[in-house]
């Protein structure tokens, strides 16, 4: 789990944008800015998808990601790739070390296989990125693909396991996106209130960019 | 288990070959590695409403595994079971490797084009699904994660993968009840991280089979309570 601080300071940055727990963002990043998303109080999983805005149908693909780095787990020297076999962005700081692309995003539907029937009405990332996307117009349900979760947990095991283990971040702890194209970045900031991937208790997150 | 079964149809999809169809509600669909070594890249859709897609983060998670084997239920989206994994003589089907593209492919087994090759020409697993999703009005947007039925990729404690070889031998089968009409895509081409370096994709046969009752679907309904939930969630389909 490499750890690679950034020397990118605050002060030096063009945006500052909170997102309170529970809900979704949609911004762009262009070509050759720094993201940098932060994890403001600790145990945040910071739902994430990556689209070209040049073409939205250009968008983050896990598999070829992973087969393409021989790994399971993304940290500083991830490289994001497309479905379209473009790399997308790459991680270039990382003070948590590990995050997770195969555990996708709660939604009311599987709230309700995973943990009660009647969880379904709860508040999901599946229904803030439904929203983000219908309201921005360019993104509808076809293509909200599978995720990456910023500093979630989720080893998989040699026997093939896969766990939901409480997180590895902490207040503070961020990780730094730089931008090979032109992105659409949609993000919940997950509310889900059943596991421990964020500690049962949801807490805002923060972008920061750099030009 | 000795469920009375029909069988409806037979047919072998040869290497680099692909096809879709709908697996229609009670039935259920057999894949055998013919030769061995044998890889087969499976989508799956609610044939009735296609938006609602094969899920495999919903499906891992929710029964907290990687690999996938007998006892297991493909999800959509919408928290439903498309497939049950009733049967399994390999034991391990992955989930993480995904299928190349066509650049890919040249990249790895060189070019290989249809002018000097006719139908042995080089296909790749991205444009044989997307060919036949485009049958079915599906789009780019369709084509999300795949499961690769016969192979095995192994997750070290540091989280790099390792490919096995021989994961699956001559006439192992794995066997897909559908508890929904499922359209299943599938194409029968090498594991993208398979090792041998010659382009060499294996047959796979199918086996369509009526079977009397969902009896055969108990092991997967109680195999874990999130699955039970995902049998009950799909039987509302049919209230």
């Amino acid at each position: 789990m490499p750890i690679v601080p950034s020397d990118k300071h605050p002060e030096a940055c063009i945006s500052r944008t909170l997102i309170p727990a529970g809900e979704p963002s949609l911004t762009e990043l262009k070509a050759g800015q720094t993201l940098r998303i932060l994890d403001l109080e600790g145990n945040q999983a910071v739902d994430t998808l990556f689209f070209s805005a040049a073409n939205p149908r250009e968008r983050y693909d896990v598999q070829r990601t992973l087969r393409k780095q021989g790994q399971v787990y993304l940290s500083a020297g991830s490289v994001l790739w497309s479905n379209l076999g473009n790399p997308m962005l790459s991680i270039v700081a990382d003070t948590c070390g590990r995050h997770d692309t195969l555990g996708g995003a709660c939604a009311q539907e599987s709230n309700t296989v995973r943990y009660a029937l009647d969880k379904r009405y709860m508040h999901s990332c599946r229904d803030n990125f439904l929203r983000a996307s219908l309201h921005d117009g360019r993104l509808s349900k076809a293509d909200i693909g599978h995720n990456i979760n910023f500093f979630m947990n989720v080893p998989v095991t040699a026997e093939g396991g896969l766990t939901f283990e409480d997180g590895i971040s902490g207040a503070g702890k961020y990780v730094e996106l730089l931008a090979h194209m032109d992105v659409i970045v949609l993000i919940s900031n997950c509310p889900q209130l059943n596991n421990p991937c964020n500690g049962w208790n949801p807490t805002p997150a923060e972008l920061l960019v750099w030009n | 288990m000795n469920e009375l079964r029909t069988t409806l149809y037979e047919t072998i999809v040869p290497g680099g070959g692909h096809t879709s169809f709908v697996l229609k509600r009670g039935q259920l669909l057999r894949l055998t590695d013919l030769e061995g070594g044998g890889n087969a890249s499976v989508l799956l859709f609610n044939a009735a409403e296609k938006s609602e897609r094969l899920n495999l983060p919903d499906s891992l998670k929710c029964q907290h595994t990687v690999k996938l084997t007998a006892g297991h239920c493909l999800y959509s989206d919408m928290g439903r079971v498309l497939a049950a994994i009733t049967a399994d003589s390999c034991g391990w089907h992955d989930s993480l490797g995904g299928v190349l593209n066509a650049a890919e492919v040249q990249e790895k087994y060189g070019q290989g084009r249809y002018q000097e090759l006719r139908n042995g020409f080089f296909r790749n697993g991205a444009d044989n699904l997307l060919v036949e999703m485009g049958k079915w009005d599906m789009r780019l947007q369709d084509l999300l994660m795949c499961l690769n039925l016969f192979s095995r990729v192994d997750v070290d404690a540091d989280g790099c993968f390792r490919f096995a070889t021989g994961n699956s031998r001559a006439g192992d089968y794995v066997e897909l009840y559908a508890p929904m009409d499922t359209l299943v895509v599938l194409t029968a081409l090498q594991h993208p991280m398979d090792p041998n370096p010659q382009y060499a994709p294996k047959p796979i046969g199918l086996t369509w089979q009526q079977v009397a009752s969902d009896g055969i679907s108990v092991l997967c309904r109680t195999s874990r309570p999130e699955n039970g939930r995902g049998f009950h969630n799909t039987e509302r389909l049919f209230i």
